[in-house]
């Protein structure tokens, strides 16, 4: 087998697109500066557990008819249903928590998907594109809040999650579920305007509130945010969530590629010409 | 069966679609015990398959919402990979270090790994629910390029170019094409450089697919340094398979392979030995470190504790003992057997993660359906199909034509 220099040049050039392929990958993970996401907080303490937006939220996604389940008292969302909301028995009696997707600022199904099906919006949502979308799951696998379902049943199977109501945003309009809440449990607004509004109740009232915004830091911030009267792992949640993104897990690997692909083949060109010289011996044997 | 063998150095002057349809014809006995087993299991594994496109993924798996990814990507993708490691880990050897005394194996293990990674490909296409816009990965606007999976893929897609490349000289020798020949084996030493690079990159990358499921995999088995702990292993894991391989193909191929003497092929299974031991060595200490730096001793005395030093210690560290054990003694019987410990290793290793401590807090567990089984069968066996067809026609297990020697 012999070398010549247009393989080599050839060889040369394949890594010259892996690097650029690379770098792009550590540009984009890192991150860039968000403007302003819009978000929702959800006060557990005004929720009263109506249950509205269960039904607000399937009519805007096209299922008028939807019917609540009664059996399983503990309900999770599914490839039909965007947002539940389950009662937890807590220490302060029975306390309603919605459950949807927490269109986190770096979200780990956006970071995941390869083909950007999974898409944070400058608004804020985190969206799943149909025309993209092949149908991996590897959101599914990377979302710590286990929030993209999947249609088996489907030959054409859909994404099913929460869009935030992406439409209605984009028209200036509040989200359904926050639209129709009656007990203004749901607040739309600017992401940072509402981590204020959340503080301001809980300093104005400590005895109400247990004295933490959940999504303010959790999995990097999300654009949804909870008040919660009790700590929130008597509500369902997940309190041992990393702080810092879930896409930043994955950043040292994917910044290692780029480097990996360049020097190895010189590496391996190295060693290679290093033992040629046994080669010869040997064949002259 | 063995008179056949010569036909295709006798072809060329027959006219190339008549020998083409001449070698299309099936070789050997047809009622063999292989084909009585596998023939039923491909036909019943195609129902499925068309079942799954017929009436989605759900109707043939028992995949849920909390575990998206079952049999088809631990086993055939996952676990698949780290056995077709074997191909990358020998072209080094051969080509890159010069280790000529295992040419013999190259071209087999070469062709192995491009089957291996062609038909996991087929079985990835089936696990996807739009299987139709894979093409958004390949061309245009769509590339998720800070996606784990976006770069596993890509480079997972160079890499079966790669390995073809390595092999087609044998395609040319068989078909007696010269001067396609004399280009390929020109180009080949590219493929081989970049093939290993890919493939240090997709083995590990298939380790950096669950760093970000950090919540839901056992935190004895998860760890930031999946991929470099799937990158090792792959080492081991695909010489154990080129090891498990070479021992049946010996049995199975003898008339298609020159008369080397067992001595030769002996002394290529001890100097895989030491290898396999070697790798295990450093696999070994990466367990032990990233142990003690996780402080996971808390871990062990549980169940999923016990699991995991069957693993470790039954599948890792006794394979590796026996291994060194062998190089020593010149055993090639220990080898064989620690080859197969090993490679259940992995594939427990695998399994683990992807699927087994996938979870491990849900009370409602995935089970794999039957169906799911029978159609990682079907994959595995159609595999098989098409490489005894080709080691039954092209120079594989044998040298090449006399016109081919010396330039490779």
């Amino acid at each position: 087998m012999t070398l010549s220099r247009r393989t080599f040049l050839k060889a040369m050039g394949a890594t010259a697109v892996a690097l650029s392929v690379g770098k792009e990958a550590t540009a984009q993970t890192s991150g860039e500066e968000k403007p302003e996401f819009m978000a929702i907080l959800y006060d557990s303490t005004k929720c009263v557990g109506c249950l509205g937006c269960e039904y607000d939220c399937a009519e805007a996604h096209g299922n008028p008819d939807y019917e609540i389940p009664i059996d399983p008292p503990m309900r999770k969302t599914d490839d039909k249903q965007r947002t539940i909301v389950n009662h937890y028995e807590t220490s302060k009696g029975r306390i309603p928590r919605k459950m949807q997707c927490m269109h986190c600022n770096q979200p780990a199904c956006d970071a995941a998907c390869l083909t950007q099906a999974m898409h944070k919006c400058p608004e804020g949502p985190v969206i799943w594109r149909e025309d993209k979308c092949m149908g991996c799951r590897y959101c599914m696998i990377s979302c710590p809040f286990d929030i993209p379902k999947f249609e088996y049943g489907s030959t054409n199977p859909q994404i099913v999650k929460c869009d935030m109501c992406i439409d209605r945003i984009r028209e200036g309009e509040t989200p359904a579920c926050a639209y129709n809440c009656p007990e203004e449990a749901l607040v739309y607004g600017k992401r940072s305007d509402l981590i204020r509004e959340a503080r301001r109740r809980i300093v104005e009232e400590p005895d109400r509130y247990y004295d933490h915004i959940y999504g303010e830091h959790e999995a990097g911030g999300t654009s949804w945010l909870y008040l919660s009267p009790v700590p929130f792992n008597e509500l369902g949640f997940n309190v041992n969530i990393q702080k810092s993104s879930y896409p930043a897990l994955t950043k040292g690997f994917i910044s290692s590629i780029a480097p990996v692909d360049i020097l190895l083949p010189a590496v391996l060109l190295g060693i290679y010409e290093a033992t040629k010289s046994n080669n010869t011996k040997e064949e002259d044997q | 069966m063995s008179k056949t063998i010569n036909v295709a150095e006798s072809v060329p002057n027959q006219g190339f679609f008549q020998f083409l349809l001449e070698e299309l014809k099936p070789k050997g006995k047809i009622f063999t015990p292989f084909n009585i087993i596998s023939f039923p299991i491909i036909i019943l594994g195609l129902v499925i398959i068309y079942l799954r496109f017929k009436n989605g993924i759900g109707s043939v798996t028992n995949l849920t919402q909390e575990v998206p990814w079952g049999l088809w990507i631990g086993f055939d993708v996952v676990t698949g990979v780290a056995f077709a490691g074997g191909a990358y880990v020998l072209v080094f050897m051969v080509n890159i270090l010069n280790l000529k005394k295992y040419k013999p194996i190259l071209r087999i293990t070469v062709l192995n790994g491009f089957l291996a990674y062609l038909f996991y490909s087929a079985a990835l296409l089936l696990d996807l629910g739009r299987p139709l816009n894979v093409v958004n990965v390949v061309i245009g606007n769509n590339y998720g390029v800070s996606s784990v999976l976006f770069l596993v893929g890509w480079h997972f897609l160079l890499y079966m170019l790669a390995l073809f490349i390595e092999f087609s000289p044998a395609v040319a020798e068989w078909l007696n094409a010269k001067k396609a020949h004399r280009f390929l084996t020109a180009i080949s030493m590219g493929a081989v450089i970049f093939g290993i690079t890919l493939s240090v990159l997709h083995q590990s990358g298939i380790g950096a697919l669950f760093l970000m499921a950090k919540d839901k995999i056992h935190p004895l088995w998860y760890n930031s340094y999946l991929p470099l702990l799937f990158v090792v292993s792959s080492v081991f894991a695909g010489i154990s398979m080129v090891i498990l391989e070479g021992s049946i193909s010996h049995k199975v191929f003898t008339d298609y392979m020159d008369k080397t003497d067992n001595k030769h092929h002996n002394s290529i299974l001890v100097g895989l030995s030491k290898i396999c031991a070697l790798g295990m060595f450093v696999y070994m200490a990466l367990l032990v470190l990233v142990f003690i730096h996780e402080k996971n001793w808390v871990h062990i005395n549980s169940p999923y504790g016990y699991w995991f030093l069957v693993e470790v210690i039954g599948f890792v560290m006794v394979p590796m003992l026996m291994f060194a054990y062998a190089y020593r003694s010149h055993n090639t019987l220990i080898i064989k057997i620690a080859a197969i410990m090993t490679l259940i290793g992995i594939l427990l290793n695998r399994m683990n993660i992807s699927i087994i401590c996938y979870r491990w807090e849900d009370t409602e567990r995935y089970v794999p359906s039957w169906q799911e089984f029978i159609v990682t069968l079907t994959i595995v066996f159609i595999e098989i199909w098409v490489l005894r067809w080709i080691v039954r026609r092209m120079p594989v297990l044998r040298s090449g034509p006399k016109w081919a020697a010396g330039s490779h």
